[in-house]
């Protein structure tokens, strides 16, 4: 594409934003985050009383807590300034319906659909025209035979009607409170949408639950909330898929994801995302892990301009295990900030830490993570493995691993490879006719594998394509 | 038939007052045969190598690496008259590859979490698409125009004239029985983890797949026991045979041309080829070592 073409459709873009805004400002209450906001959202959900004052409660705190400033190494989040939020929430709560008319989104999110070769069914699910299109279908049979186990997979929102009960005593009271940080208060106060998943005891959902439709066609927000409630004894696996059609206007994205696993349970949450370049994405994710359960989180973070991710698992009982596999993926002008944190409180737990990252073209990644083992959580075992992966000398990744061991008896492992992509391994690769660009990314997909592996295969085609077009610069 | 013709090649270490490695090398490799190029450590074997495949690391400032086709040469595709000589060092390592030159490594690249097949169909079908390419100079606009999915994203790219899955598996197949090799091995990552005698083993597979018209295989004999190197020896042995293969095999022992026969056995010293002559030179070297040969040099000199 000639220069000019290129600028054109910038100019087209930034156009298109500023008439957004104009539009938006239409529907927006005041500026800045205020308690009037708060309400106008709640009532518009017609939401009961108690969730209203979570949401008040919430506000309260965020206004009270400092912007997280002097992590070292941090990426930087002046930029991010809440009183432009504000006027991108009104209008999301509008469109609560998705957008109507894949026409009507930006040229370059049907861009980034194209290139990831979604069919054009699928586009018409994704933007919420099509309820006949063949995955909805699917969706709708599964949801029957989970209904019958007593299964519940729904929009959060419609969950705060239907299951208020389970909903009043897990929604941000036990796992992420909004006192956690900035952005869980943030979240706590304007939170919309979101996937709620109950599962029964002694129940297994033996496919995995996708909330890769969904989260479009009914318009999920840039703060929607996931709670998942495993009982004791059961299974589940949640997949949060492709977040390209997230993109937009918006540019803060900041989630909260709960998880309660209860004693002998299974839950694993893989998400595969990739934000547009100006998002900031700052997100609170945790499970509370009882006694025997297994807790497993696969993580695919690709896009935004900023992203701090750290998902954590709280070991509470005997037994209790964690498996985390993430991976990280930054380019130019972009700071991947994630990685993981344990909390062994109890005897006998166990956690695993996998962690990969990939930086070109100057981008950032860092590694943060946090195992802490308690006073008395005898004979648990941490193994944490981070690996970076570097294309040239102006990409910087480093590791930042942070153990706190209060017990004696226990066996913690950390190990940590830093490397660029070497030139030999690129050139035996092309002496087999590869070329450069395909060797490297032969390399690199060769690097993310113990990821794709663990996601079935259509979000792992998914995350090679991604990577492969974030590779060739095509994306964002 | 096609024939590598290596004249004067001068070569340095591609960095600022990097070392001068080759002076004058003149060689001629043609499918069919067997050349073992031999010499002492630094005396630039390995180096020879390396640029023939097109190795970043080193700049050549003297001479020519051509490359000869024939009709045949590629199987039923015809060449046409035109696309006939290339000249080696104008191409990237993937075209030369692309033209039927391969280079059997000494320290093959270890790729984790890329298994056998899918590396080795992925070569192929990249060796076939740019040879199409460099000899019909098919748009590879064309081709990228139609990279997107056409139907679901679980069938992947479409792309005619692909060696498909069932197509490769039955190739794969083929060569490994000719090669007695254990099928295990294609779900492994590519030489991660493998003994030094897989890895040869596995360079010589993959000359067998992509099917060269010259193989340059470097101390493909170094760190082998003497079932390995039997095992090694019948794979490049195959190679010639089967597919007419040429074979430019470094060595600084003797002991794998008592398996691999070569037509013809060159000498180099100081960046040079010195001498060459038939099999029987070989055993001389082995008797005499290289200073005979040194000194018959420099009096000549």
């Amino acid at each position: 594409m000639s220069s000019d073409q290129d600028h054109l459709k910038e100019t087209d873009t930034e156009a298109r934003f500023e008439f957004k805004k104009e539009q938006k400002a239409a529907f927006a209450a005041e500026k800045g985050l205020t308690e009037e906001t708060i309400r106008v959202i709640s009532e518009d959900k017609d939401e009961p009383e108690w969730m209203l004052e979570r949401r008040l409660r919430a506000l309260k705190q965020y206004q009270k807590m400092p912007m997280p400033t002097d992590w070292p190494g941090q990426p930087d989040l002046s930029e991010v300034d809440v009183d432009e939020i504000v006027p991108y929430i009104r209008p999301d709560v509008e469109v609560r319906g998705g957008v109507d008319d894949w026409r009507d989104l930006p040229d370059d999110i049907k861009d980034t659909f194209d290139k990831l070769g979604i069919p054009e069914a699928e586009k018409n699910a994704l933007s919420g025209v099509g309820a006949q299109y063949e995955s909805e279908v699917v969706y709708q049979n599964m949801q029957e035979r989970w209904e019958e186990k007593g299964v519940v997979f729904m929009n959060m929102d419609q969950a705060v009607q239907e299951h208020e009960d389970i909903v009043k005593e897990y929604f941000m009271t036990k796992c992420v409170p909004p006192s956690d940080n900035k952005f869980a208060a943030l979240h706590g106060a304007i939170w919309s949408g979101g996937s709620f998943v109950y599962v029964p005891e002694d129940t297994t959902v033996d496919m995995p639950v996708q909330a890769y439709f969904r989260m479009n066609s009914e318009g999920m927000g840039q703060f929607e909330h996931t709670l998942i409630v495993a009982e004791k004894g059961s299974e589940v696996h949640y997949i949060e898929g492709c977040s390209a059609p997230k993109y937009s206007a918006f540019n803060l994205h900041s989630g909260g994801v709960e998880v309660f696993v209860g004693e002998d349970a299974h839950v694993q949450y893989s998400t595969v995302q990739n934000w547009s370049k100006n998002t900031y994405n700052l997100n609170t994710k945790r499970a509370i892990v009882e006694k025997n359960g297994r807790m497993e989180w696969i993580s695919g973070s690709m896009g935004s301009k900023a992203t701090m991710l750290y998902p954590a698992s709280i070991l509470k009982g005997r037994g209790a295990s964690d498996n985390h596999i993430t991976i990280a993926f930054a380019g130019e002008g972009q700071n991947i900030d994630t990685g993981a944190k344990v909390y062994h409180n109890a005897p006998e737990t166990k956690s695993t830490i996998e962690s990969k990252s990939i930086s070109k073209d100057g981008g950032r990644t860092n590694y943060r993570g946090l195992v802490h083992i308690a006073n008395g959580a005898k004979n648990s075992s941490t193994a944490v493995e981070c690996d970076a992966l570097m294309f040239d000398n102006e990409s910087t990744s480093d590791t930042m691993p942070y153990m706190e061991i209060n017990e004696s008896t226990v066996d913690v492992a950390h190990e940590a490879t830093v490397g660029k992509i070497g030139d030999e391994d690129i050139f035996y690769l092309q002496s087999r006719g590869l070329d450069d660009d395909d060797a490297k990314q032969m390399i690199v997909s060769g690097f993310i594998e113990p990821i794709t592996e663990e996601l079935p295969i259509e979000y792992a085609v998914e995350l090679n394509r991604l990577v492969e077009l974030e590779m060739e610069g095509s994306l964002g | 038939m096609a024939t590598l013709e290596i004249t004067n090649l001068h070569a340095r270490v591609a960095e600022e007052d990097g070392e001068q490695i080759l002076r004058g090398v003149d060689l001629e490799v043609k499918s069919g045969e067997i050349h073992a190029l031999m010499g002492p450590n630094g005396s630039g074997k390995s180096t020879t190598s390396k640029i023939i495949a097109g190795h970043p690391a080193y700049e050549v400032t003297d001479g020519e690496i051509l490359l000869h086709l024939e009709e045949g040469d590629f199987g039923d595709v015809e060449i046409p008259e035109d696309a006939r000589t290339w000249n080696l060092l104008e191409l990237e390592p993937n075209e030369r590859a692309a033209l039927g030159i391969f280079l059997g490594f000494q320290y093959p690249a270890e790729i984790e979490g890329v298994t056998m097949t899918n590396f080795l169909r992925t070569a192929l079908n990249a060796k076939i698409d740019e040879r199409d390419e460099l000899l019909f100079g098919e748009d590879e606009d064309a081709e990228e125009e139609e990279a997107g999915y056409d139907t679901s994203p679980m069938e992947g790219n479409v792309d005619d004239g692909e060696v498909g899955v069932a197509e490769f598996q039955k190739l794969l197949k083929e060569k490994m029985d000719l090669l007695d090799m254990d099928e295990k091995f294609m779900q492994r990552y590519l030489n991660a983890g493998f003994s030094g005698g897989e890895k040869k083993q596995n360079e010589v597979l993959q000359a067998a797949i992509l099917e060269p018209s010259i193989a340059v295989l470097d101390e493909i004999d170094s760190g082998l026991d003497i079932d390995r190197l039997q095992d090694v020896s019948k794979g490049i042995n195959a190679l010639r045979d089967e597919q007419g293969t040429g074979i430019l095999q470094i060595t600084h022992y003797q002991r794998i041309l008592e398996y691999v026969e070569p037509d013809y056995v060159h000498i180099m010293l100081d960046g040079k080829v010195v001498k060459s002559g038939d099999a029987s030179l070989a055993s001389e070297l082995e008797d005499k070592g290289y200073d005979w040969v040194r000194e018959e040099v420099y009096e000549a000199a």
